[in-house]
């Protein structure tokens, strides 16, 4: 019998709860051993950080020098790199401080501020290497992660998920909040894989699976002015989470120039 | 002459006998701030004094003193979702012991269900996914499971909503054909009609009196009501060659403008049949389900092919919802595909209103 391909789960800057994804399968994670060899998950115990493997899971933005020449070092050895969850994808809430001076924040947080290595931008993998495929969320789900890896076991490419949030809402019998409540949801330009967890508990979705395909966020911010969001309340719900999704950029930048 | 006035305080016995025949109840409540339709219990379930508001991109309920159960226009859904299931798995492979796959179909299931408080727009979208679902030789099982265990309780529209033109397609708001029973709701009871023989063998078991002839006049002048209070029409019963002949009309880019491409509408719309079929293999690779969901024409995978999505934007989405709806359908299904709910024009985020759009693009076409 041929070798059992091998996977490894990265990070970079993140929370980690991505890769609770992988943690919380529960008996999943047990078939998972038994299909693949977990080189490298520091979270879960194996370290062997420049291992050759076949599936590289990364999450965590680009956001230090270190983290520049770890990703070349990974890329190199790995067959097929995945990126999960909104910092690897799109840099992460943490890429607001691409609007800032960094440095600055730096001087007036730490009373050292020499001891921090840290880029100016957070960014996300596929700005520096090439990426085969984006898996979004905030976290990112078991689903999600599995999906992708039964596929590239059976030799085929992951199906991709890019419709929009709406959808999955009808499909499970929840209301449209937006509609019913008048609140400012941004389902109809985010991606679907959540479930429409959100909207099914009342709640507006604030867009964390980053942008859907063909998305129109011009109409949508309109309509949130109707509902009487202010400019800046706009410019907030699109740059939030996936704010450097380049979507959500742009609608962000449009609404900051009203 | 047996009666045919069920009072309010006797619509528990509706219940009750449809529940002792057999059915599921399934009925109309007020569940996160709109009219959803969901298993009945009791009588206390159903909306009494609910009023819906309804607007393009907009839904409100409010409550009021009047004893009625049924004094609102439509929710979300209606009989769609429970008919062609949103999501369910068809059949699934299964790897045998001697390495050969294995193909087993999902059996159908179906639970005889009666649904209280039908429309008459749900009844004509109904007769349109029957034509779809149910012909010969693609018939699909579910659907067809699901349908023939269906017993239908229509109730005439007394009120309209500002979305609803239902009068202009001629579907409503009086529930003509199509159901087992009808009801016309006044403020103290019901006038029943039976509108098949399993209807009236449960008629029969009512407990019914003798309705008054100024109980019908007053039922048959609420009907007419909410028909003159509809200000929304489309400009014909038939755009198909208004519509074909302006494929180029510069409003299809003007809608795009708008449009979020969502598939809200689709969605809400009762008629609407479009969905994808994906596997779903198993974790260990011994097995895979095959599943139907529903999908729209405002996705990109609904236009895909070998490489290719063929709509691409918005504009091209949106003029494939319209011509087919209002244009194509009429070829396929020998009418227009649109049955006057006004769903898509409440349930859509932004309120694009079809009326308006048609009218636009087709304009003022008075042929039918």
């Amino acid at each position: 019998m041929a070798a059992k391909p091998k996977l490894a789960v990265h990070k970079f800057a993140s929370c980690d709860g991505c890769q609770l994804a992988f943690l919380n399968l529960g008996e999943d994670l047990l078939m998972l051993t038994q299909l693949v060899d977990i080189v490298h998950f520091a979270e879960a115990g194996p370290v062997d950080l420049d291992a050759p493997v076949d599936i590289a899971f990364i999450e965590g933005s680009v956001s230090t020098p270190e983290h520049l020449e770890r990703l070349q070092r990974i890329r190199a050895n790995s067959k097929f790199l995945i990126t999960i969850g909104a910092c690897a994808t799109a840099g992460g809430v943490q890429a607001l401080r691409n609007f800032a001076k960094g440095n600055e924040w730096f001087a007036s947080v730490y009373a050292k501020p020499e001891y921090i290595a840290s880029l100016d931008t957070s960014t996300p993998v596929a700005s520096h290497v090439k990426v085969d495929l984006e898996l979004w969320g905030c976290p990112v789900n078991g689903r999600q992660v599995l999906a992708a890896t039964r596929a590239l076991l059976f030799g085929v490419s992951p199906v991709e998920e890019h419709d929009k949030v709406c959808l999955e809402c009808k499909r499970h019998h929840v209301v449209c909040v937006l509609v019913a409540k008048g609140i400012p949801c941004l389902g109809p330009v985010t991606r679907t894989g959540c479930g429409a967890l959100c909207p099914a508990f009342g709640r507006d979705c604030y867009g964390c699976y980053g942008p859907a395909e063909n998305t129109n966020t011009e109409s949508l911010g309109r309509r949130f002015e109707g509902l009487g969001l202010l400019p800046e309340a706009v410019v907030r719900r699109f740059l939030f989470i996936n704010n450097a999704a380049p979507a959500f950029a742009e609608a962000g930048k449009r609404w900051k120039e009203r | 002459m047996p009666g045919n006035y069920l009072p309010r305080a006797s619509f528990q016995a509706l219940l009750e006998t449809l529940q002792q025949t057999g059915y599921r109840c399934v009925g109309p409540q007020l569940r996160d701030d709109a009219i959803v339709y969901d298993t009945l219990r009791h009588v206390g379930d159903l909306p009494r004094g609910i009023r819906d508001l309804q607007a393009p991109g907009q839904y409100r309920v409010e409550k009021s003193d009047c004893p009625r159960f049924f004094a609102w226009a439509n929710g979300p859904q209606a009989l769609k979702p429970l008919l062609f299931a949103p999501q369910e798995f068809l059949w699934k492979t299964e790897r045998a012991a001697d390495g050969r796959l294995r193909f087993v179909a999902a059996v159908p299931d179906a639970v005889p269900t009666a649904v209280i408080g039908v429309r008459a727009c749900d009844l004509a979208a109904l007769r349109l996914q029957d034509a779809h679902f149910l012909k010969d030789p693609s018939r699909d099982a579910h659907y067809a499971a699901r349908r023939e265990r269906l017993f239908l309780v229509a109730v005439h529209c007394t009120r309209s909503a500002p979305t609803c033109f239902c009068a202009s397609t001629g579907d409503g708001p009086r529930a003509e054909a199509g159901f087992d029973l009808s009801l016309s709701e006044l403020d103290d009871g019901f006038l029943v009609e039976a509108g098949s023989d399993t209807g009236r063998g449960v008629m029969a078991r009512l407990p019914l009196e003798a309705a008054s002839a100024g109980q019908t006049q007053t039922a048959d002048a609420e009907i007419a009501q909410a028909a003159k209070q509809q200000t929304r029409k489309l400009p014909s019963r038939n755009l198909q060659a208004a519509l074909f002949a302006n494929l180029d009309h510069p409003r299809w880019v003007d809608v795009a403008e708008r449009c979020l491409s969502c598939a809200n509408c689709t969605s809400v719309c009762p008629t609407c049949f479009c969905h994808s079929e994906a596997d779903q293999p198993t974790l260990d690779g011994a097995g895979s389900v095959h599943a139907r969901q529903w999908d729209s024409c405002f996705t990109q995978g609904h236009s895909y092919i070998h490489g290719v999505t063929i709509r691409a934007d918005t504009r091209l989405r949106y003029r494939q919802w319209l011509t087919h709806k209002l244009g194509s359908w009429h070829e396929q299904y020998g009418r227009s595909g649109c049955v006057g709910c006004g769903r898509c024009i409440t349930w859509c985020p932004v309120g694009i209103d079809i009326t308006e759009e048609a009218t636009a693009i087709c304009g003022d076409t008075t042929h039918v």
